[in-house]
């Protein structure tokens, strides 16, 4: 895949640049300024529990949906203006299958390279080289109803990459798999990343997913809370977690605060303490408990992890996520 | 993990060019034919339901035209009832199918399907296009099925007649694909759409004269067919059979007022419809979100 010598503005040198992304819907701000750069060839996450606004801005970026205001480039073409350049340039896997159930495989690729203006050759040699690539060439006789979710998932993926779009927009594309089936999934991009350089722009709540993108953004009720690599963004937020149990957490959540100058936060499964280069910190953290006569039972380290970064972003934790946000979960009909 | 580092030295361009970039036209083009194609092969696909759609029409040939053919005395249609039920049946067979692309409209926007087809690199009124056209198809090919049964109401398999009888079912057909997708657009429940239909459809069928001969209608009613489509269309259709087969029922027409519309006028009538409906949906879906 060669790169073009199109005209390069500032914006083109990224694949996606997104300012003051916003879609407000009758009673509903889905989508509340949300910027964006994501460099070509990168593989970013749009992180963020259900109705944060991730397919919103998808359809944004894709030009389904128009902004309320703000303005985007993709794939070197504003979506505002030239939505059919932006269409030609990416490929969109959604998050419900929308393949036909009724037709093989191969048809199914056939009719949608047709859809996207390829030639009938070229549309028969890109089904055979995208079936190949995903597995499916043994299946690709076989109706569209008898293939397994996971698949399916793969045809959809192929059929996303039949036109070569160079950004790859992927909204929640394990949602419904089995873990074996989301495993392949996440191979296949991978292969996808390293063959081809396409730039991938995936939506996700699994955390583990996130962990694989080479940037992050954070989404949560229609912004962007925090973006950056993952070991960047749990970098930020510093610290290790070092939870101790004690036979009295008060006495001990006092000790930590008055002897260590630390910010104990109390919780069902004892004291958690956030704490730079945790593992020598554990030592003075019994010492000082054993002074103060509070019996310790368990200590455990852990690193941060996306969760704390979400945690401490926006108060809520996105694996046990609180009361659902006041508005809809962005996705429009 | 290659780098991504704010400020790094501006990467290549990230739009790859696709090979031999077809004029707009051609894409255009491709794209209706993908939609057409896409129709006939899901017809393909189920041959059940596409046999099933056609039970209907068939029962009302053979119980209706079987059961009136004796009691209705030829004087009464201008010859055989059952030929003169014929083309009433061909509107029928064509309306099931066309009237699906309103509600695979609606359907498909409700799953998510549309925003799929949405996506493909053309303008929005084309995809609409495509799809009626692939609805057009699709009814055509029911109606020629059909046809080739006329044989078993006594019509002669003359090819300019069963041409031009072929060609009417088109434009009917083209027709009502046409309206049904621009009641579909404002609509979003499958629901509303088939009450909507079924009251729409009964009393087009029942005033164009497919049944029973537009001059046995009250005054008053007779007036609501001159803006019938089906009324044109089984009136169109009667008239070529007309022409080709001596002794056939002969037409009622339509009357705007007290004057006989000719049938060259009642095909642009037809096709000036069909056109404005498919204008109109073209123009609504393009604001579709």
């Amino acid at each position: 895949m060669t790169g073009t010598g199109r005209h390069a503005g500032d914006v083109d040198e990224y694949a996606i640049y997104a300012h003051g992304l916003t879609k407000r819907y009758p009673g509903a701000e889905a989508v509340r300024g949300v910027d964006l750069h994501v460099h070509p060839g990168e593989t970013f996450a749009f992180l963020g529990p259900n109705g944060a606004g991730k397919t919103t801005t998808i359809a944004m970026l894709c030009a389904l949906a128009r902004p309320t205001s703000g303005h985007a480039r993709v794939a070197g073409a504003d979506i505002r203006s030239q939505p059919q350049q932006v269409r030609r340039g990416v490929g969109l896997l959604f998050q419900h299958s929308a393949v036909d159930p009724d037709l093989s495989a191969e048809r199914n690729l056939y009719l949608h390279a047709r859809l996207y203006g390829l030639s009938h050759s070229r549309a028969r040699a890109r089904g055979a080289t995208l079936l190949e690539l995903t597995g499916l060439t043994a299946r690709r006789r076989d109706r569209v109803r008898t293939l397994s979710g996971g698949l399916r998932r793969r045809l959809e993926i192929a059929r996303a990459l039949l036109h070569e779009p160079g950004v790859l927009f992927l909204d929640e594309p394990t949602v419904g798999l089995d873990p074996h089936a989301r495993a392949q999934v996440w191979d296949h991009l991978a292969r996808l990343r390293a063959d081809q350089r396409t730039t991938v722009f995936v939506t996700t709540h699994y955390l583990e997913e996130a962990e694989h993108c080479d940037r992050i953004a954070i989404l949560d009720r229609g912004r962007v809370v925090a973006h950056g690599t993952p070991a960047a963004l749990k970098a930020a937020i510093g610290d290790d977690r070092v939870r101790v149990r004690t036979a009295d957490d008060a006495a001990a959540a006092a000790a930590l605060r008055q002897d260590l100058a630390l910010r104990p936060a109390a919780g069902p499964d004892g004291l958690t303490v956030a704490v730079e280069a945790g593992a020598r910190q554990i030592p003075r953290l019994c010492a000082a408990l054993a002074t103060r006569g509070v019996p310790v039972h368990a200590i455990t380290l852990t690193e941060p992890t996306l969760d704390d970064v979400f945690f401490h972003h926006t108060g809520r934790s996105i694996t046990h996520p609180g009361p659902p946000p006041g508005h809809g979960d962005g996705r429009q009909r | 993990m290659t780098s991504s580092a704010e400020g790094a030295a501006p990467p290549r361009q990230p739009v790859p060019a696709p090979p031999a970039t077809p004029g707009p036209l051609v894409r255009e083009l491709r794209a209706v034919h993908a939609l057409v194609l896409r129709d006939l092969l899901r017809m393909l696909a189920q041959p059940t339901q596409t046999a099933l759609m056609l039970i209907q029409p068939l029962l009302f040939l053979l119980l209706l035209g079987g059961g009136l053919a004796a009691l209705v005395p030829a004087t009464a249609v201008g010859g055989d009832y059952r030929a003169y039920l014929f083309p009433g049946v061909l509107v029928m067979t064509v309306q099931t199918p066309a009237v699906t692309v309103g509600m695979r409209l609606i359907t498909d926007r409700e799953s998510g399907h549309l925003r799929e087809t949405l996506m493909a690199p053309v303008r929005r009124s084309t995809l609409l296009y495509g799809s009626c056209l692939g609805g057009t198809t699709e009814a055509t090919v029911q109606g020629a099925v059909l046809l080739a049964t006329a044989g078993t109401v006594g019509l002669p398999y003359h090819p300019v007649l069963l041409l031009s009888l072929l060609a009417t079912v088109a434009l009917a057909s083209f027709v009502l694909t046409a309206l049904a997708a621009a009641l579909a657009i404002g609509i979003r429940s499958v629901e509303s759409f088939h009450v909507l239909l079924s009251l729409a459809l009964m009393p087009l069928l029942f005033l164009s004269g497919a049944f029973f001969p537009l001059t046995a209608l009250p005054g008053w009613l007779a007036q609501l067919t001159a803006v019938n489509p089906l009324a044109y269309a089984v009136d169109v259709l009667r008239r070529s059979i007309a022409q080709h087969v001596p002794g056939a029922p002969a037409a009622t027409t339509v009357h705007w007022g007290d004057w006989q519309v000719p049938a060259a006028l009642e095909i642009v009538a037809l096709a000036l419809l069909g056109v404005s409906a498919l204008l109109w949906a073209a123009h609504r879906f393009g604001r579709l979100e």
